[in-house]
């Protein structure tokens, strides 16, 4: 187990990276924590994978450092790591028997034959392959397959990280909750750091005690759910995470007040002067729609999910949802929208801008 | 459903029949005839049913061209399936030199079977060959067209060079399909060089590689052109193998009836020994997949 620090890394696949664009993973420094669990959040193509390879060792970045606790592991291969990694995609050793695929990660190195037994005992029982241990991995289904994948990942104890690059893509819905909860019950027994890339953001959310948000290439922003939910550092994370995601609108910032179409709308904060291209964003859980103040809304369609109603409208033009109680009536006639003053993030170029404390103190 | 009845279907067919029957069925048939007549000239035919097949049954010169033809089957195919998987393990993933290495192995494969034993038959002569000349001046005491030991071993050579190319594009062909994952895996589970090649890269290899060694084997188990341009099957009866022997029966000494039945007895063998090898790869594979 160990702590995991990137230093200044970067990483681009061609050999002369010229700009900022080719560069696959942009620079950044940042600290893994021993004993945390992290999910890596982003779209496809946004450079997860690459950044987990980095860590693993079977990718040496063009730029910056990689170091555990604090030894410079940059350029160390895989073996001298002592990584576990599971990957998207089932790899099992088709001619080997279940228990040989859990055992073999053990028998490369050297671990003594009744450790192994037990520890394949323990790990099987975790997913559930136990009446399947002597068969060959071949025939097993794609699902089967992953959990042998997960588990040989699992099966070492005394690795500094476990990575997991998206492992439940494969696995249909039911299964793939329990195992979630396995790994994080796992988690808390044993406090291996890990590292759980996803694009599903229920997963991340759910898995990590820190979410790690990308976004071409670029960490956008580092957070308990809770914080990328209640103040997203990034346009992106207001819109990804969150179902539906934040709206945003095109303001002017002035002080305690966004001024959108000559119409005033009060915020939570006092903010100073602000360049580039200003915008709020409001989730759809913070807005209120009512028939008499407000912004104009004009709604195009309502989704009944059972708990609430998803409201999709259109203000100044823009798609906007909103999130209505299960009771309340909506007639199709024009609304009007107003926002829970602090709930409103403001951004200026996509990115957060915190309140000026002191004067929204005074 | 109604059926629609009708026959004007069959014309439709008609013109594969045709071909199959003057391609195959015919001769077949043709050779079917003969093997159970004695001919003396003059086209008159004497039935003499079984005979021939019995009388080669117990033919020690028969016998001996299957033994060689074994012993040489065996042998390239032991030289060319390792040796075609080593290369292709070593040939570069991708990028120009992997163009570059296709095609250099493809090169021997598109060479006529009959130009191949003329090269290596030249290549080999010890008084104008570049070979034979330099293992001559060497001190070699080598000479393919005298010792049947050289003789052997030129033939060996010669095929494992005409088609060593063959299993290891095969060879290649199945690594190529192998995802990175899985390498990556081994790294991670710190898996040894062997480990990669035992438990990923040969079960992964392992439908090519049945295709290989049945195209190998066939194709050796009925080889002619190339030793009879090297070596004409001698010195002595040495390198006369069963296709060899075959035509000296029938063209040589012109015994239409024992090479019919020799025709019909070595296809079924070969069909027979693919067919048994087949089924048992294919069943290793299903039972693996249980």
């Amino acid at each position: 187990m160990a702590k995991i620090t990137l230093s200044k890394l970067a990483h681009s696949y061609g050999a002369n990276p010229q700009n900022e664009a080719d560069f696959a993973l942009k620079e950044m420094d940042h600290v893994w924590e021993d004993r945390q669990a992290y999910a890596l959040l982003g779209p496809s193509g946004c450079g997860k994978t690459t950044l987990l390879n980095i860590i693993s060792g079977l990718l040496a970045p063009s730029h910056g450092q990689v170091l555990f606790d604090d030894k410079d592991v940059t350029h160390a291969p895989t073996t001298a790591r002592n990584i576990a990694q599971v990957f998207q995609f089932p790899v099992v050793y088709d001619t080997m028997s279940v228990r040989d695929n859990l055992a073999f990660p053990l028998r490369n190195r050297g671990m003594d034959a009744a450790y192994i037994q037990s520890r394949v005992a323990r790990i099987a029982e975790l997913i559930g392959m136990e009446d399947v241990l002597a068969q060959k991995a071949q025939g097993l289904s794609a699902d089967a397959k992953q959990k042998i994948s997960l588990g040989r990942g699992l099966v070492r104890e005394d690795v500094n990280a476990i990575l997991f690059d998206e492992p439940l893509t494969v696995i249909d819905p039911a299964m793939k909750w329990a195992l979630r909860t396995q790994l994080k019950s796992l988690h808390g027994e044993f406090g291996h750091t890990m590292i759980y890339v996803t694009h599903d953001q229920t997963e991340a959310l759910t898995f990590a005690d820190k979410v790690v948000v990308m976004l071409e290439g670029r960490v956008v922003q580092i957070g308990t759910p809770e914080a990328l939910f209640e103040a997203p550092g990034h346009t992106f994370v207001g819109h990804f995470i969150g179902s539906p995601g934040m709206n945003f609108l095109d303001a002017t910032i002035e002080g305690q007040q966004a001024i959108i179409d000559g119409q005033m709308i009060a915020l939570g904060a006092h903010y100073g002067a602000l360049s580039g291209r200003t915008q709020i964003g409001i989730r759809p859980e913070f807005i209120r729609l009512n028939k008499k103040e407000g912004l104009p809304a004009i709604i195009s369609r309502v989704e009944d999910v059972g708990r609430h109603k998803i409201v999709r409208a259109q203000v100044f033009g823009h798609a906007f949802n909103c999130i209505a109680p299960e009771g309340m009536e909506i007639s199709a006639d024009v609304m009007y929208v107003t926002f829970d003053p602090a709930r409103i993030s403001v951004f200026a170029d996509d990115w957060r801008v915190e309140p000026n404390v002191k004067k929204a103190a005074a | 459903m109604q059926k629609t009845v009708n026959q004007k279907a069959w014309f439709l067919v008609l013109p594969v029949f045709l071909l199959v029957a003057f391609s195959a069925v015919i001769p077949l048939m043709t050779v079917v005839n003969y093997s159970v007549q004695d001919t003396f000239g003059n086209n008159q035919f004497f039935w003499v049913g079984l005979e021939w097949f019995s009388e080669l049954l117990h033919s020690e010169r028969l016998h001996a061209a299957l033994g060689r033809q074994i012993v040489f089957s065996s042998i390239i195919l032991a030289i060319e399936v390792p040796l075609g998987v080593f290369i292709a393990l070593n040939m570069p993933q991708k990028g120009l030199w992997a163009s570059v290495c296709l095609v250099l192995m493809a090169l021997p494969l598109l060479i006529p079977w009959n130009v191949v034993g003329t090269i290596w038959q030249i290549f080999g002569r010890v008084d104008i060959g570049l070979l034979g000349h330099t293992l001559a001046a060497l001190g070699i005491d080598y000479n393919y067209t005298q010792d049947p030991l050289d003789a052997w071993v030129t033939v060996i050579v010669m095929d494992v060079w005409h088609w060593t190319s063959l299993v290891a594009l095969l060879a290649y062909a199945g690594l190529q399909s192998i995802p990175q994952a899985y390498y990556q895996a081994a790294k991670i589970d710190q898996a040894s060089r062997w480990s990669v090649f035992w438990f990923i890269e040969l079960p992964k290899m392992q439908g090519v590689l049945m295709i290989a060694i049945l195209i190998r084997f066939m194709d050796s188990f009925m080889i002619y052109t190339e030793p009879f341009v090297v070596t004409g099957g001698g010195p002595g009866n040495a390198t006369t193998f069963l296709s060899i022997d075959l035509v000296k029966m029938a063209l040589g000494q012109f015994d239409l009836g024992p090479a019919a039945a020799f025709s019909l007895m070595y296809f079924l063998t070969v069909m027979l020994v693919s067919w048994v090898f087949y089924t048992v790869m294919t069943n290793l594979d299903k039972k693996a997949g249980l």
